[in-house]
């Protein structure tokens, strides 16, 4: 590591003002902090500091999203190959899918780390890690056969005009991996829904399997097939049309978003995040209090198929768990007390689920989720308010 | 007394190098040095120079907007030096000391026995009544205010802070006549709180206070915290707040009839070789006490606890209001490789995402690496697991940060000290510098409430 550490040193004076790469500064300096722990010592104020930073954190949340990721890419492979009426292996699901989901991992990555490094050298300040995490959030939100290009603009969209243009990290409103996500779906409807973009269905680069589709192929999600079936709910089936039992549900293996299907992923990806303290347990618990007392009530509705969709199901289809856990909790665009955190959560449940069952798509947990990023200032004022309330029949009793 | 207020928000950090309860002898430093910059929120005009001979209790400087406020020589000797900084404003006054600590005369009586002008006048000409502070804005208290109440904390819950009970033993009639005195410049009471886990013999002894126990983790010994529990302020009012050790220095001061600033202070830190007590005069440079005592080569000497002292040097001076020093190692060197994702298991943090919630007891020696960079806020409800008031912090600080005086009333910024928010500071992953903005924010709205 020494002779890392020296060559840093070496080669550092080059991209400092005045030096010949001073127009990659923020690249090496995003780099040599990513390497090494910078030496700012405290020179005022507490001279100790909790050895906690957010670069912590964010590796944190993108640990926690290892498992349904890798869950993701073996489902990607395992969808192909079952339309295709292939047997494959472990190692031939996984592999494909990574064909599939890497470049998308690479492309993500590039453009708004690209647009980061850029901002931060106009700036002139240090390169923020907050895009760690959005840069993998948004291959794995979006369906298997989007086009590469496509998320490119989708990404570059959300970068600039959800978060730079607020300040960067911490000053966004919106989440920007949701962004990304709501650019595709209402710039690119037909890339984002329907029934052929969920599966892929082609090999890759000569990988996969070239054989016909079976018979029964529907790559309908099951929240598509329940929001398509007309007067009453009918059996919603996997993609050779099999019927699909709660279990299947909840193991995952149908087609969906690349990272969304599997809840026992999202579950260690959540135990993992709560037990770091990055997300908080009250804004994931009220999510499914709000998305279950909701879908409950529908259920006793029951005028249309996805109404009767049993509650529990509702909790584990579609992005449901996934924006649940990663999206929602994300503290920049979610309230910053506890309260606020509970109201916030229930809201996005509920909302999650009247999009669904009154909207005309068949997923809400996106629109809930951005919509109530939307409320998250009021809520926090609210909070604040009531504080300041306090404060002053203090004084008034007095 | 009323019942014990438990705290449950807060953090006792785990620092290695506490000090051990025996005083070590040491010969008084030849140097001293005053920096008006310990009294908060004053404009020193300094009225010494070069060569004048001084007392202890000789006036150096006093406040330009209230020249009655005097602040005075904690030794007998020689004027050596004003040090001037940017702007010709006065970073230290240097004074040798003659070694005979010879005082200037105060006046030996029972304050009970005088009245409250008396006592106030005795106070300010030799320079005691500038080691009372008053809330809101943290500085030093106005003579001419007259305090809803003066409040003492009698325990420091700061990481390696010293044991009052072991400090003030013996000084039971100083700290009295202390209290004595200080009953006299409020027409309210006077608040005396105690660590509920502590024997604070010397405070439940004490007579016309009204004692409260607080139990939970630091910063319940802030005497801020301790006010609003109590009595919060609010606006347009005001409340005094003196150290414990300060109170028996006034004591002492009518017992004797002349002045010491002697206290006894605790010399701490994982850098220290024999952390122990010590017994330092305000403004004596601390090379006595550390010489052949530290035991690494890159350190921080720090003028109070490692959470709001002072960074000095190892012949910088012992702060006004500290009776701390501390010694740790400087974190400037580290390089550490990876170290976002590294376990980490010599270095503390509250975050479960490190294991110092597994290691039971442990010790740390923490550095002064920030450890990270400074970000926005990102991560939320972080200051407030740390913060034991009714107020909310982050949005506190926001509205500090956009200089938006009538929310930082609302939320309650009269009821804070940058002190208050030290742990935040300690515990925030944005790496947020909180003691400095609310100690602007107090700066900036007292100017425009002046």
């Amino acid at each position: 590591m020494k002779a890392l550490r020296n060559f840093l040193d070496k080669v550092k004076p080059s991209f400092e003002e005045g030096g010949k790469f001073h127009a990659f500064r923020s690249v090496f300096d995003g780099f040599e902090t990513f390497l090494f722990v910078p030496n700012t010592t405290a020179k005022r104020g507490s001279h100790i500091h909790d050895c906690n930073d957010s670069k912590r954190a964010m590796s944190m949340v993108v640990i926690a999203l290892l498992p349904a990721l890798l869950f993701g890419i073996y489902n990607v492979g395992f969808q192909h190959y079952l339309v295709n009426g292939e047997e494959a292996s472990f190692w031939a699901c996984f592999a494909f899918g990574l064909m599939v989901v890497l470049p998308k991992i690479v492309v993500s990555y590039l453009v708004g780390l690209g647009i980061e490094f850029i901002v931060a050298q106009f700036k002139g300040e240090e390169i923020h890690e907050g895009f760690l995490v959005s840069g993998l959030l948004i291959p794995m939100i979006v369906p298997v056969e989007c086009p590469l290009w496509i998320l490119a603009v989708a990404t570059a969209f959300a970068v600039i005009f959800a978060k730079e243009v607020f300040g960067g990290t911490g000053y966004n409103i919106f989440n920007v991996a949701l962004v990304t996500r709501a650019f595709l779906f209402f710039a690119y409807p037909t890339k984002m829904s329907g029934e052929s973009v969920w599966v892929t269905t082609e090999p890759v680069l000569g990988i996969g399997s070239a054989n016909s589709l079976v018979d029964g192929f529907t790559g309908a999600t099951a929240l598509g097939q329940a929001k398509g079936a007309e007067g009453t709910l009918e059996t919603i089936t996997n993609a050779v049309g099999e019927p699909i039992s709660t279990m299947d549900m909840i193991i995952g293996l149908i087609p969906g978003s690349i990272g969304e299907t599997s809840v026992i992923a999202i579950a260690l990806g959540a135990i993992f995040l709560l037990w770091t303290g990055v997300a908080s347990w009250k804004t994931i618990l009220s999510i499914f209090v709000g998305g279950g007392v909701t879908a409950y009530l529908f259920n006793m509705w029951g005028a249309n198929p996805i109404m009767q969709l049993p509650w529990y199901e509702h909790l584990l289809l579609g992005g449901f768990c996934f924006g649940a856990v990663f999206m929602a909790t994300d503290p920049v665009t979610s309230p910053r007390t506890d309260g606020g955190k509970c109201i916030y959560g229930f809201l996005v449940g509920f909302f999650a689920v009247v999009i669904r069952c009154l909207g005309s798509y068949p997923e809400g947990m996106m629109l809930a989720i951005l919509l109530m990023n939307l409320f998250t200032p009021l809520i926090n004022y609210c909070y604040k308010q009531s504080n300041i309330n306090r404060r002053l029949k203090r004084v008034a009793n007095k | 007394m009323s019942g014990i207020i438990r705290l449950k928000k807060g953090l006792d950090i785990p620092l290695l190098g506490k000090a051990k309860e025996s005083i070590q002898k040491v010969d008084h430093s030849a140097t001293f040095s005053v920096r008006p910059d310990d009294f908060v929120g004053i404009k020193p005009k300094v009225i010494v120079k070069d060569g004048d001979q001084v007392k202890v209790g000789s006036v150096l400087f006093y406040s330009k907007m209230n020249p009655e406020l005097k602040f005075v020589s904690p030794v007998s000797g020689e004027v050596v030096s004003v040090n001037r900084g940017a702007k010709r404003k006065v970073l230290d006054i240097q004074i040798k000391s003659d070694g005979k600590f010879e005082s200037e005369s105060f006046i030996k009586t029972r304050p009970s026995e005088l009245t409250k002008e008396q006592v106030k006048e005795a106070l300010l000409n030799a320079g005691l009544f500038s080691f009372i502070r008053q809330r809101p804005f943290d500085v030093i208290a106005n003579p001419n205010d007259n305090p809803k109440a003066i409040f003492i904390s009698g325990f420091d819950s700061a990481p390696l802070a010293p044991n009052y009970d072991f400090v003030l033993v013996g000084r039971e009639e100083e700290f009295q006549l202390g209290l004595d005195a200080l009953s006299k410049l409020t027409s309210g009471k006077i608040h005396l709180s105690t660590n509920a886990s502590s024997a604070s013999k010397i405070f439940k002894m004490s007579r016309g206070v009204e004692l409260h126990e607080f139990s939970g983790p630091h910063p319940a010994g802030n005497v801020g915290v301790q006010i609003h529990h109590i009595d919060p302020i609010n606006k347009g009012e005001i409340a005094w707040c003196v150290n414990a050790q300060d109170v028996a220095m006034i004591g002492a001061a009518f017992k004797s009839g002349s002045l010491d600033f002697t206290r006894t202070i605790a010399l701490t830190g994982s850098s220290i070789k024999e952390p122990a007590y010590y017994k330092l005069v305000y403004g004596e440079s601390i090379e006595n006490i550390v010489k052949n005592n530290v035991k690494d080569e890159n350190v921080r000497y720090i003028s109070g606890n490692p959470l709001t002292g002072t960074q000095i040097s190892s012949n910088g001076s012992l702060g006004a209001f500290e009776s701390q020093v501390t010694v740790i190692p400087e974190g400037d060197k580290n390089n550490e490789f990876l170290g976002w994702i590294m376990p980490r298991l010599n270095k503390f943090s509250i975050n479960h995402s490190y294991f110092s919630w597994l290691l039971g007891k442990k010790e740390y020696a923490l550095d002064t690496n920030i450890n990270g960079g400074e970000r926005a806020f990102i991560l939320s409800g972080e200051y407030d697991k740390v913060f034991p008031m009714d107020i909310l912090p982050e949005f506190l600080v926001k509205a500090i940060i956009a200089q938006n005086i009538d929310e930082m009333e609302q939320l309650g910024i009269y009821e804070v000290a940058p002190e208050d928010f030290a742990l935040c500071e300690f515990v925030c992953t944005s790496k947020i510098e909180t003691q400095r903005i609310v100690r602007e924010g107090l700066d900036y709205i007292r100017q425009e409430l002046s």
